[in-house]
């Protein structure tokens, strides 16, 4: 008997993808406008990026709007976590873009490639935090790792950016290779490469087949905690965010951790029915990539690398939130991660748009002493970096405290004590050094810092001022922004 | 919005004003005595709104801040802040009135003083932990800035320790404060920060039901972070290097700030953790007792005027702990009392120390001396505020001090809570200490030979310095000659703080229940009977007992609470 060719089409929504597709689409576009464009103007360019993300905003608001939906064969979820990280994501490349010109055109590094580049790299960090499919995540980690090597290199002339390149990219290959072979376990447990089946697979399964689950969750973690830098896979960090220019720094610190931490919550959230396993393992990295990022944050005397070592610290602050979702799904909600990571990426941009001020003529200066004289040079830059250190350490009325509080309550309820110990212990010791940060800002300049810093206008004026709004706005008026976030329930 | 929100309002106000106006100083002064006036004049409306007569919180208003966590910005005023609350806003225009010695970024110093001011009070009047958190770090950043900004030579150090001892101190206490909800969580199913329901279900018992240990360790973190602000030892080592460093305005605003460690223990501690505060009261009255004697005995041996008060200071402040520990009617009103007291007194001596350090520039002893003759006024000011501080009848000090001792010596004597009458008689020896280095403080700067060139040009106080000295020597001896004024209004707060820590479950006054009052007035007032009055009784009419109750016959309002609580959280 002949029988009928039967091949799944998938059901295909593109509605569901309009915000990912929106964000390509721009960097498509800013890519056809940066080629036929007059060379030195940006101007286009950057509006073009920027409505791009503004329509691709807009969707996203409204897709939080509606109920959880599964597309393209399952390969794409769309659930209140994935708008809200969407629009966190969106929301920082934005930022990011905002200061990135003038800072770009004082370090000489005018490239426009940089546009297009970053908007692809925020489709990647988009599609991977998205999906249940770890054959897509991986596909989502790749477009965001591979832009983010060329946009770490963009220093050219600079021997640092390419080392920063070079190491990013070495790290990040291998951290892929983990990644990739722990899905392989998964796959060969379950047959598929859907997180979906992960699931079932432990609830029916037999001793062997969790085996290779838990073997295949551990390389996962592996190649996740690279992009995480969680401790101890940490050790790039500094130098790479050093090298960088300033600009993708900030990007890096906050989409490429956003992206990440959706996807360890998604995988973690399907091994929930195994927590007390994984739970000590991750219990552990969690401490030590508090203290560890903590402890060595004291002694920078280089901003960037401080809040380099800042950001291990804040992952090992979030991670304590994505442990308690993963472990106790149906009595945590995903507001926590969303609502802290907006907090954390408004403020880290922020802190990194007001050290761009310290590049002229081409040099950058990012050391402590080169940020002395702010204060008289441009007063609302140093109150706006003021607020942010403040976020930071976790002050009321920010963002960063309500975030923290939110991190401490699931922690609390979900009984990871131990953790939420250690985060109260650490953020007294990052007190010092982000008070650090103040003092430097409010020295008294001497007449080198005139010529050094520049003045607070332009983009950069725009993208400091919306972090310190946004991460005051957040604080004190967090209700709307849960509801906002909280997607429909 | 009412006029506790109003009064907390007025000084933010007049720091955004102050930061809008021109860079000129005697505008800027102008201004910023105008709203802390205002400020001032609300809080004596509010003061002439209390009602005395009962334990209630008055004057209540309750909005919802961030309805998913049940965090709400809820304020009242009760017996035990509404002295405070003056003393904040009287302590803040004497500051002000030392912002005529400033000259330097004036605008910024004032206004820094205004955001003190209304972090200060909305402590005070705070009711929801998380609100009373806000306003609690908030004071520190404008303390952070002014002494970082405008103190002495090790600045830096100062600041940053006083901001990593207090933030370090409190942060736990946030962990606790979560912890709290957590459990409030386990019970109804909401999160819920507000003290007058947290209360309620404490008083029942069932906050902390099968869960002792948890008590004790979130007891603990409160405890530790109302010490460390206190400071009592050993968390004390703060307060030195900062009442050194700051500038003069920094200890007078200290001298409320200090106080929120000490209101913290009575507002929320005892109501909250009524099982652990009677067994950890003996650690808490022996850190108590080592820190007066301490605090004393380090006072001796300083050489310099400030680094002294700091440690009096501290030693101070240990009666105050030591009176409300004590878990005795007297001790708490007296520990409240002496809140005040110690507020009025020090800020008094700090305010001659910084007339004396803008004319002297320095304020060690070795460069002082035989100063009574040359500016005689300043000394007869000085020897008032100082024999306040020692403790010496007709002035207040002594009434709150007295009263402190009496409270430890009556539960010490009764053998209550694990004490004994050798804490009193340790805490005793405090008073004495505390005569023999004020004594010879005075003596070293006011004493012995003139001989030093530079002090035979200083000038006695200006007109205007002895009236704004002389108003606080004025509340010095009314406080002594008449404390009644100041400890009628705590009496009813004070025996229900007491009450809801010490007595058995069923027998806990109860914020949450209007129809429960505490007869004040009765026959026995250190019993502290329960009476159930008219339920359509406003707070503050008379109480006309319908019966005293019987602890079994209290109506607990923890079902009640559940659907209000669930109510405000879907608001």
């Amino acid at each position: 008997m002949h029988q009928a060719f039967q091949f799944p089409v998938p059901e295909i929504d593109f509605a569901t993808i309009a915000p990912v597709v929106f964000v390509a689409l721009a960097g498509i576009v800013a890519l056809v406008t940066e080629m036929f464009g007059n060379g030195r103007d940006k101007r286009t360019t950057i509006w073009v990026s920027l409505i791009g993300l503004g329509i691709a905003l807009v969707t996203c608001v409204y897709q939080l709007g509606l109920s959880e939906y599964t597309t393209f064969n399952k390969m794409v979820e769309r659930d209140a976590f994935a708008s809200g990280i969407h629009i966190v994501i969106i929301l920082a490349t934005a930022l990011t873009i905002l200061f990135s010109e003038g800072y770009m055109r004082d370090k000489r590094i005018a490239h426009g490639e940089f546009y297009p580049l970053i908007l692809w790299s925020a489709t990647g960090a988009m599609i991977m935090s998205s999906t249940e499919s770890l054959l897509v995540m991986f596909v989502g980690l790749e477009i965001l790792s591979i832009s983010l090597y060329v946009l770490a290199g963009l220093s050219r002339a600079e021997e640092k950016s390419e080392e920063s390149a070079l190491k990013y990219f070495l790290l990040g290959g291998f951290a892929s290779g983990f990644l990739l072979y722990g899905i392989a376990f998964v796959y060969g447990a379950t047959g598929s490469l859907n997180l979906v089946y992960v699931n079932s697979a432990l609830a029916h399964s037999h001793g062997s087949s969790t085996q290779l689950l838990l073997f295949g969750l551990g390389l996962m973690l592996i190649g996740l905690g690279f992009k995480l830098s969680l401790v101890p896979f940490h050790l790039w960090t500094p130098d790479v965010y050093q090298g960088a220019p300033t600009n993708v720094t900030a990007y890096m610190a906050s989409v490429s951790k956003i992206a990440a931490f959706a996807a360890l919550s998604r995988i973690l959230i399907a091994y929930a029915a195994i927590h007390e396993m994984w739970i000590p393992a991750l219990t552990a990295i969690g401490v030590l990539t508090m203290t560890y990022g903590n402890l060595v944050a004291l002694r920078q005397t280089d901003v960037k690398r401080m809040l380099g070592y800042s950001s291990i610290a804040n992952a090992g602050y979030l991670l304590v939130a994505v442990i308690a979702r993963g472990a106790h799904p149906a009595e945590t909600s995903t507001t926590t991660i969303v609502f802290y990571l907006l907090g954390y990426s408004l403020t880290t941009i922020g802190a990194f748009a007001v050290l761009t001020l310290a590049t002229r003529n081409g040099s950058e200066g990012t050391k402590f002493s080169d940020l002395r004289g702010l204060y008289q040079r441009s007063p609302a830059a140093a109150i706006i970096l003021t607020l942010l250190a403040a976020s930071l350490m976790g002050f009321p009325g920010t963002a960063g405290f309500l975030g923290k509080l939110f991190i401490v309550k699931d922690g609390l309820q979900s009984g990871l004590t131990l953790l939420v110990v250690c985060l109260a212990v650490n953020s007294v010791i990052s007190v010092y050094y982000y008070l650090g940060l103040v003092k430097a800002v409010f020295a008294a300049g001497d007449e080198a810092s005139e010529l050094r810093l520049s003045p607070l206008k332009g983009g950069v004026a725009v993208a400091c001022a919306a972090c310190a709004i946004g991460v005051l706005f957040v604080g004190i008026f967090a209700g709307p922004v849960l509801s906002v976030i909280g997607g429909a329930h | 919005m009412g006029i506790l929100s109003i009064l907390i309002l007025v000084p933010i106000l007049g720091a955004i004003v102050l930061a809008l106006l021109p860079a000129d100083n005697q505008l800027a002064r102008r201004v910023s005595f105008g709203f802390a006036g205002v400020a001032f004049a609300l809080s004596l409306a509010v003061l002439a709104q209390f009602k005395s007569n009962t334990f209630h919180l008055q004057l209540q208003e309750r909005f919802v801040w961030v309805a998913d966590l049940g965090i709400r910005y809820h304020v009242g005023v009760d017996g035990l802040s509404i002295w405070l609350v003056v003393l904040t806003t009287l302590l803040t225009l004497i500051s002000l009135a030392y912002g005529f010695y400033v000259n330097v970024r004036t605008k910024s110093f004032l206004a820094l003083i205004l955001v003190l001011e209304a972090a200060m009070l909305g402590s005070f009047l705070s009711l929801d932990l998380i609100s009373f958190f806000t306003f609690f770090e908030a004071t520190l950043i404008p303390m952070w800035l002014l002494v970082n900004n405008w103190g002495g030579e090790k600045r830096n150090a100062a600041a940053n320790k006083f901001l990593i001892y207090t933030f370090g101190g409190s942060i736990f206490m946030l962990v606790g404060m979560v912890a709290i909800s957590a459990q409030m969580h386990h019970l109804v199913n909401v999160s819920d920060y507000d003290l007058v329901d947290l209360q309620n279900v404490a008083a029942a018992g069932t906050l902390w039901k099968g869960n002792l240990q948890l008590e004790t360790w979130v007891f603990w973190a409160f405890a530790i972070a109302f010490l460390v602000k206190t400071p009592a030892f050993p968390f004390h080592t703060w307060i030195a290097d900062t009442y050194a460093e700051a500038p003069i305005v920094g200890p007078i605003l200290s001298s409320a700030m200090v106080k929120l460690g000490t209101f913290g223990l009575l507002r929320f501690v005892l109501p909250l953790f009524p099982e652990v505060v009677q067994t950890q009261a003996p650690i808490l009255m022996g850190l108590a007792v080592v820190s007066i004697l301490y605090g004393a005995i380090v006072a001796a041996v300083q050489t310099d005027l400030r680094r002294l008060l700091a440690y009096s200071s501290l030693s101070h402040m240990g009666f105050i702990l030591l009176g409300i520990f004590s878990l005795s009617f007297t001790g708490i009103v007296g520990g409240s009392y002496q809140q005040i007291n110690h507020g009025v007194t020090t800020s008094a001596l700090f305010l001659l120390v910084g007339f004396l350090f803008v004319r002297r520039g320095t304020t060690e002893f070795s460069a002082l001396g035989g100063l009574k003759s040359q500016m005689p006024v300043f000394a007869a000011l000085f020897l008032l505020s100082m024999l306040a501080s020692v403790g010496l009848p007709g002035t207040n000090g002594f009434v709150g001090e007295f009263m402190a001792l009496l409270g430890t010596f009556e539960s010490g004597y009764a053998g209550q809570f694990g004490l004994n009458a050798g804490y009193a008689a340790a805490a005793g020896v405090g008073v004495i200490l505390a005569a023999a280095y004020l004594l010879y403080m005075f003596q070293q700067i006011f004493y012995g030979p003139n001989a030093n060139p530079l002090n035979l040009r200083l000038k006695d106080l200006k007109p205007w310095e002895v009236s704004v000295v002389s108003l606080l020597v004025v509340l010095i001896l009314w406080g002594g000659l008449y404390p009644s004024t100041f400890t009628k209004p705590m009496e009813a707060s004070a025996q229900a703080a007491r009450l809801m820590a010490i007595n058995p479950v069923g027998s806990r006054p109860v914020w949450g229940d209007p129809s429960l009052e505490i007869d004040v007035e009765g026959s026995q007032p250190d019993r502290g009977a329960l009476v159930k009055v008219d339920e359509k009784r406003e707070i503050g009419q008379p109480i006309k007992a319908l019966s005293v109750v019987a602890p079994s016959n209290i109506r607990f309002v923890l079902d009640h609470q559940v659907s209000t609580a669930t109510a405000s959280a879907s608001e």
